[in-house]
């Protein structure tokens, strides 16, 4: 049937939504954000489950930053703890490994080195790191996340 | 063949332990779409206390059945391999496979339970292709049963009249 200017209008919107989606996708595995293992999540998600991923994602989102608060605790300590500090980043590398955060889960492998060599100024250093890859990998994923509940609100079906 | 049973397919029932709620999550779905039933525990502990096995004595008949058994190694408290050992030293729970997971490969640790009597080792994260392996071990196991259950029957029937049925 003849479909209105605005249904012509919505078609388009979603079409836009989800070319930028697919495009940002790219970009996150591209720049190695993200690894095979969130495609795997997705492959995961389906009508019975359609919030497996974001599910998973908030879970490590919350799982993190209790880890990088007790890493930074224990860092600050007078007396370091290294075993403590190496089972943390041992749960991250974990974590982030099991939903694609590749990035995330490279600067853990460094910091585990370090703390095996038990030094504390590269140890802090790579806390850091890890930080910052944590934070860039959460703004993408947020970003990615809300690019889907965009598509969803505008009638559009998120292309997996 | 003789015939194998009555004929209908239970789902398999898997037992999953891991102390990380992201890794339970996952591996109940990773489960799940592969149309196993799940139950999820958080500790070695929980899981023992699940199979009827407290202080290492069988303290009740299981009316659910446990077809598997799938636990993380690195676990505070009891790890996977405590697990594994008990479940191997109990008369009533030796005879469930049990698969180990972990994120590290270290090759001494893989074959430390392989020879405590893991039926699998698995490198996490854990593939949906990891979970498919472990049906055909479940299935085969299922079938030798039904095919023991029924070569009695068989025996039985044998005793009791001249006819034999074949199909």
């Amino acid at each position: 049937r003849h479909r209105s200017r605005r249904e012509q209008a919505q078609i388009m919107e979603v079409g836009q939504l989800q070319r930028k989606f697919v495009d940002y996708t790219a970009s996150l595995f591209c720049e190695g954000f993200l690894d095979a293992q969130f495609t795997q999540l997705q492959q995961l998600q389906d009508e019975s489950n359609p919030d497996f991923v974001v599910e998973v994602v908030s879970l490590f989102f919350e799982d993190t930053e209790k880890l990088l608060n007790d890493l930074t605790r224990a860092l600050d300590q007078q007396i370091v703890d290294f075993k403590k500090v190496d089972a943390h980043v041992h749960q991250l590398k974990g974590s982030s490994s099991s939903i694609g955060a590749q990035r995330v889960r490279n600067a853990c492998i460094a910091f585990r080195n370090f703390c095996e060599e038990q030094n504390t100024d590269a140890c802090s250093k790579c806390l850091q790191q890890v930080k910052q890859e944590y934070s860039l990998a959460k703004n993408k994923l947020d970003t990615l996340f809300r690019l889907e509940q965009q598509i969803a609100e505008a009638g559009g079906a998120v292309p997996m | 063949m003789g015939s194998l049973g009555s004929g209908h397919a239970a789902q398999f029932h898997v037992l999953a332990v891991d102390d990380s709620i992201l890794e339970r999550k996952l591996i109940e779905r990773l489960l799940k779409i592969s149309s196993f039933q799940v139950t999820a525990v958080d500790s070695g502990i929980k899981a023992l206390q699940f199979l009827g096995l407290q202080d290492s004595t069988y303290q009740f008949h299981q009316e659910v059945e446990v077809n598997l058994i799938i636990t993380d190694y690195c676990m505070p408290g009891m790890t996977g391999f405590d697990l594994l050992r008990k479940i191997k030293e109990s008369t009533s729970l030796k005879d469930i496979p049990v698969v180990i997971m972990s994120s590290e490969n270290v090759p001494s640790r893989i074959n430390r339970c392989l020879e405590e009597g893991a039926e699998e080792f698995i490198l996490k994260p854990v593939q949906l292709s990891d979970v498919n392996k472990l049906k055909p071990h479940l299935l085969r196991k299922r079938a030798e049963e039904q095919l023991s259950m029924s070569n009695k029957r068989k025996t039985m029937k044998e005793c009791n009249s001249e006819e034999l049925t074949n199909s």
